[in-house]
């Protein structure tokens, strides 16, 4: 019975009209798209059916407005794979049952061993699915290729191995935060090799390249937190240039913009300083546990002597610090790899301070509570005269 | 099927035992060399796309840097390559009537202004050298502004006017930033000196960008590699006709077997070809 | 040209003529290492590249050893960046380029021809020594400090990270130029060295797959060479073309490197196509579906596929103009791969199918490269590519189509000539065990790597997030499980050597022309003249049971003429 279907395929001068027209009905929307280059519809209609899953076995949860849009195509390609796919290998196992010959040298029966109609079909639907492919991932695209106006900006660093996100009060934070249902423009560079931003859940992804600026835009849906990562291999620390993107709910964003701005006035210098050391990307390489990392760890590093790579041994004081923020490659202890980029321009000096308190409170040999209070209140002043010269240099 | 006949006049007749016929054998070696060829064209031709590129990019860059290519030299060594290739081509015409003598003198000739060509190049990397005109971060930009003021560029007005103005304000710097620099002197040495020190100064403080584009080293980067891998294929092609000497003078091509020769031909053209390129692309830029 | 007719190999070459096959013509490792015989640099080439294959899978199974825990398992992040740029190094360059075309290329080609060996000897053998040598080179980078930039040595990264990259980018060049001269000989063996009688469409399909695939060797690949040449000249003298802090443009490279390497992807898979196109007839007792349409496919893919490098770039900032041009051709490749795929499909329809060791590896290679096919789709469109672009969604599909189709192919095509390379034959029973274990353990593998790249895995990752753990390690799994595959498939080659039978001129039944040469073959390839037939009319031979292979029907009354 079923054989007489694929004869038929198979000997055109049956009714080969007739499987291509069964095929074209079948695919029939997707043909009528073709014609009418009117994806939006087409989208419209499937996408109840498929983009509603939060986390569905192929796909992260979509948390933006372009997410939907490029998991309906996902989708229909899918299908139309799995569909392509079944031919493929049902034929090939049909084949093999059907015909298999278990006797050597047994003879195949004479067949055609070309035929234009069938050969110029199976080029011709190709041809077709192609372009129809086509057309929906380019409509898609262009759809959300091009930032809207109103989109709020926010200027993107990768370097090696973190990013930073500076808002356009000058606020610098290592993790993303975006307002909800509004158009958010990056604009990114890279300070070393090249980068590549990729949000899942935001189905948006773009290269960071050193020495020009990239875009990419999305419009936050879901209020949340997700996982934000490099894409283009970096070298050593590459799987950890991770962070995430923080959505606030609507109207929620500028407040918490206002508070994180100021934060770091209103709290004591040293949980400012471990707020910051947390937030610049220092603990990507610098653990605060004692643990080995990439660079050495935050604890008990002040006031410790430490052996450099040409041989001096330094304490680390204020001064040790600051320089090893600011030059990371003057005084390089040894056992580390050369890696550190500089902070020159990315801290101001206010917060290095905060940082050497938040060291000192991180070590035994960091000066007693009384101490500390006093110093910490004295410090900023005392360092800024001297800083403020330094950069001058620069 | 024959194998060797030694007659000096018709050369040592090879026939590889693959093969059928000679006629079979030399289209075969003939279209081994034109792919050759053609990877050549494609390697090099990678090379002009980037040139294409970075002066769609940055025309001033080009047009600029230019200027601090000798043009006579690269026009004497496009003429001896043009001759080298005439000299070749009649050395191919002698091998194949036979003419032994001939061919060794002619492919002698051409060998010499491959020697030439690259004495030439020498002389011209040299300068370079000695001027800091070099790719990367090995440019001296204080040279090149030191340079171009000394040879002037009476034919381009616009940075004749630019080198005016910079000089009145570079008069200026010198005298307040560095006084031991004697203005006024009109010792050569030390009006280059000056000169160095205007150029710095006005690279410091980054006016004057017309006259100095930014980036100059990328056309070196570009001529150096460019006319280096081109040398190197020119050394190959030297390599090559001196086998080709030997053992035309030993006797070895006649009328029946002159395929070393014709190949060898080809090369050498083709080497020819790219520097007709090369010149007018790095030297002849308006 | 003479005639297709051979006379009786007797000239006076300055080869030491012998008695017996080309393997026992000549002895001592000389004669082997100097050889002239296309044959003998074919099998040469053979052991060479499948040492580079397993050099690069051990690579390969440390890379999936070390994924097996979200944190460090085995080694350290940079020695972890230093193995997956050597996998993929190894496997690209020294495995899966030269792989069919050199291999089993070299062996057939000039058989298939009915010829005495390639146009251009000395090259072959020049081409296998600069093959040796580039090798050795990538090899020694290991021991020089290893590389770390990933096969693809993308700028600025590569030109400033510490390691051997000039080693390795050098060696790269080299191997480029064994790929040319291969290809170059390629091409002239069949422009020249067809016999009388035998037109382009004459040809078996296996010979229009590799002319394709001589035609992307000798056009591609200097684009290459230029490329690295640039990358050395960047390290060692700072040339700024491609350093962005000296005005130079990292992304021309990426240009310059795919304008090369994706015409290289069709340099994989071209061959192991042809490969398949033989065996489906052969296996299927009935001459090829749409000859023609196979021929020009090859013919379409090498002229496309020059035109689609941009695919690999679209998040890397181009214009958009630029990118839907390149989404556009991307899809133009993807039709005559379908027609191929189809026109299989109908060989087999009506046939006698015999799932013979080679046979069942065709059809693992048809289910694989599907999959790998059809995955191509949802990374040339534009929107879902954005997404899956740099993930292991990505990694995955190269794998189905380079591994599942390229290496199935290679083993496909070493197991049907095998035969006629040692004379030996093998056991069908345990060849197809190691062939669906293979199948199984592939699988396993990599469609795990579809699942997690789609859900948020970015490749070349050393730690990861451990939502992706459970992914990882059934691929890690599925890797040990191909793993014992491929040492089945090894064992049964190994085996054969040792204790195989005798094999008979033609055990398939092949109507393509090697089959008419002694197994193995003579020095000079034929001793007898050649009877020039129809490359997949099987009519002419039947099955003699006393000499466990195909004879000819008759071959005095009926001679077939094409």
């Amino acid at each position: 019975m079923q054989f007489g279907l694929f004869k038929s395929i198979f000997n055109p001068s049956h009714d080969a009209a007739k499987p291509v027209n069964g095929f074209a009905t079948e695919e029939n929307p997707l043909l009528n798209v073709l014609a009418q280059l009117n994806v939006g519809s087409i989208l419209a209609t499937v996408r109840p059916f498929l983009a509603q899953l939060p986390d569905s076995f192929w796909m992260p949860s979509q948390a933006s407005s372009k997410a939907a849009e490029v998991d309906t195509v996902f989708y229909v390609i899918y299908w139309i794979s799995v569909f392509f796919f079944a031919i493929i290998v049902g034929l090939m196992a049909l084949f093999i049952v059907r015909y298999r010959s278990r006797r050597q040298g047994e003879r195949a029966p004479d067949s055609p061993n070309h035929s234009l109609a069938l050969e110029i079909t199976w080029t011709a639907i190709p041809v077709i699915i192609s372009i129809a492919i086509f057309v929906l991932g380019f409509q898609s695209f262009m759809n959300i290729a091009t930032p809207p106006r109103n989109s709020y900006e926010i200027l993107v660093t990768g370097q090696k191995w973190q990013w930073f996100f500076e808002y356009p009060n000058g606020f610098v934070t290592s993790e993303l935060h975006v307002p909800e249902d509004q158009p958010v423009k990056l604009t990114m560079t890279s300070e070393d090799v090249i980068h590549s931003l990729w949000i899942p859940a935001f189905r948006v992804k773009k290269d960071v390249v050193p020495g020009r600026y990239t875009r990419t835009w999305f419009e936050a849906q879901e209020p949340g937190t997700y996982p934000l990562l490099c894409t283009e291999y970096c070298g050593t620390g590459h799987s950890d240039m991770l962070s995430v993107v923080t959505v606030h709910k609507s109207g929620t964003f500028e407040q918490w913009l206002e508070e994180s701005a100021n934060i770091y006035d209103t709290i004591p210098p040293a949980e400012a300083g471990e707020l910051l050391v947390q937030r610049s990307g220092c603990v990507q390489c610098h653990s605060l546990d004692g643990s080995p990392n990439i660079g050495p760890t935050f604890v008990d590093l002040y006031g410790y002597e430490q052996q450099l790579t040409d041989g001096r041994v330094v304490i680390a004081d204020e001064n040790y610090i600051r320089t090893s923020i600011l030059e990371p490659m003057t005084d390089l202890v040894a056992g580390y790899e050369p890696v550190m980029p500089t902070y020159a321009g990315k801290l101001k000096d206010k917060e290095i301070t905060y940082i050497i308190s938040y060291l000192k409170s991180a070590s035994d040999r960091g000066p007693s509570e009384e101490e500390s209070a006093e110093a910490e209140t004295e410090d900023p002043a005392a360092q800024d005269p001297d800083a403020a010269s330094a950069t001058e240099e620069e | 099927m024959s194998t060797a006949t030694g007659n000096a006049h018709e050369g040592r007749h090879e026939l590889a035992h693959y093969f059928d016929s000679t006629r079979q054998q030399f289209e075969s070696h003939k279209l081994a060399m034109w792919l050759f060829l053609c990877t050549e064209i494609l390697m090099f031709g990678g090379l002009f796309c980037a040139y294409a590129i970075y002066r769609a990019n940055h025309p001033e860059i080009f047009l600029y840097a230019h200027t601090l290519l000798d043009k006579n030299l690269g026009a004497i060594n496009t003429i001896v390559l043009l001759f080298s290739s005439f000299t070749m081509a009649w050395a191919v015409r002698a091998a194949m009537l036979g003419q032994r003598r001939l061919l060794v003198g002619l492919l002698v000739v051409t060998l010499l202004c491959g020697f030439g060509f690259m004495g030439i190049k020498g002389i011209e990397y040299s300068h370079k050298w000695k001027h800091g005109f070099l790719w990367g971060e090995q440019f001296d930009y204080t040279e090149a502004v030191a340079y171009a003021s000394g040879k002037g560029h009476g034919d381009d007005h616009a940075a004749e006017t630019g080198h005016e103005g910079a000089h009145a304000d570079d008069e200026a710097a010198i005298h307040t930033e560095v006084p031991a620099a004697t203005a006024g002197d009109e010792d050569a040495a030390a009006v280059m000196a000056e000169l160095d020190q205007a150029a710095a100064v006005t690279m410091d403080h980054g006016h004057d960008a017309e006259r100095i584009p930014r980036n100059l080293h990328i056309f070196f980067g570009i001529y150096f590699v460019m006319t280096g891998l081109h040398g190197i294929h020119v050394l190959a092609g030297m390599g090559m006709l001196t086998w080709l000497i030997v053992r035309a003078s030993r006797g070895d091509f006649g009328v029946r077997n002159y395929t070393a020769v014709d190949l060898g031909g080809l090369y050498w053209h083709i080497v020819d070809l790219i520097w007709i390129f090369l010149f007018p692309l790095l030297y002849l830029i308006h | 040209m003479s005639t297709g007719a051979t006379t009786t190999v007797d000239h006076v070459d300055g080869h030491d003529h012998h008695e017996g096959n080309y393997l026992t013509a000549g002895r001592g490792l000389r004669s082997w290492l100097f050889t002239l015989d296309h044959k003998r640099i074919g099998v040469m080439y053979l052991g060479t590249i499948l040492f580079a294959f397993l050099l690069g899978g051990i690579f390969a199974l440390l890379v999936r050893t070390e994924l097996l825990t979200p944190q460090q398992t085995i080694m350290s992040a940079d020695d972890y960046n230093r193995m997956f740029t050597l996998h993929g190094a190894i496997m690209t360059f020294l495995f899966i380029i030269p792989g069919i075309p050199a291999a089993l290329g070299n062996f057939i080609l000039p058989l298939m021809l009915g010829a005495k060996d390639v146009a251009l000897p000395r090259l072959n053998l020049a081409s296998y020594h600069i093959y040796v040598i580039g090798s050795l080179m990538a090899v020694a980078s290991i021991l020089a400090g290893g590389v770390d930039t990933g096969w693809t040595f993308y700028t600025p990264y590569s030109t400033t990270t510490n390691g051997a990259v000039i080693l390795v980018t050098l060696s790269v060049f080299v191997l480029g130029f064994s790929s040319i001269f291969t290809g170059i000989n390629f091409i002239v063996t069949v422009h020249r060295m067809r016999p009388a009688g035998m037109g382009w469409f004459q040809m078996p399909l296996m010979l229009w797959a590799l002319y394709a695939t001589a035609i992307i060797q000798v056009l591609a690949t200097p684009v290459l060479a230029i490329t690295v040449l640039l990358i050395i000249a960047e390290r060692a003298l700072g040339i700024g073309i491609f350093d962005p802090a000296l005005g130079g443009d990292p992304v021309l490279f990426q240009h310059f490197f795919w304008f090369y390497s994706h015409p290289a992807v069709y340099i994989m898979i071209l061959p192991a196509m042809g490969v398949i196109s033989e065996l489906v007839a052969i296996f299927s007792r009935k001459p090829i579906f749409g000859y023609k349409a196979i021929a020009y496919s090859s013919i379409a893919i090498a002229v496309f596929s020059f035109l689609v490098w941009g695919h690999h770039m679209f998040v890397s900032g181009q214009s958009e103009l630029a990118v839907v041009i390149f989404s556009a051709l991307t899809f133009s490749v993807s039709i005559p791969s379908a027609v191929k795929v189809f026109n299989w499909l109908s060989t087999m329809y009506r046939g006698a199918i015999r799932l013979e060791t080679p046979m069942v590896y065709a059809l693992v290679f048809i289910f694989l490269f599907g999959i790998g096919g059809l995955t191509g789709l949802f990374l040339a469109s534009l929107a879902t590519d954005v997404h899956l672009h740099d993930s292991y969604f990505v990694v995955a599909h190269f794998h189905y189509t380079m591994m599942g189709g390229t290496m199935i192919a290679f083993l496909a095509g070493i197991y049907h000539w095998w035969p006629k390379m040692f004379g030996k034959m093998f056991s069908q029973k345990w060849g197809n065990i190691g062939a669906i274990v293979i199948f199984v353990g592939f699988n396993v593998t990599f469609f795990s790597q579809f699942v997690m790249g789609a859900k948020g895995m970015p490749r070349r990752y050393f730690n990861y997030p451990p939502e992706f753990e459970i992914y990882h390690v059934m691929s890690s799994i599925g890797s040990y499980v191909l793993a014992i595959g491929l040492f089945i498939a090894a064992g049964v080659l190994v085996h054969s050597l040792i204790a195989g039978k005798k094999a008979p001129v033609n055990p398939w039944g092949g109507a393509t022309l090697e089959w008419q040469a002694a197994s193995p073959p003579i020095h000079h390839n034929f001793d007898s003249p050649l009877l020039l037939t129809n490359p997949y009319d099987y009519t002419a031979q039947r099955w003699d049971e006393a000499e466990q292979g195909y004879v000819p029907v008759d071959p005095e009354k009926e001679p077939q003429t094409t």
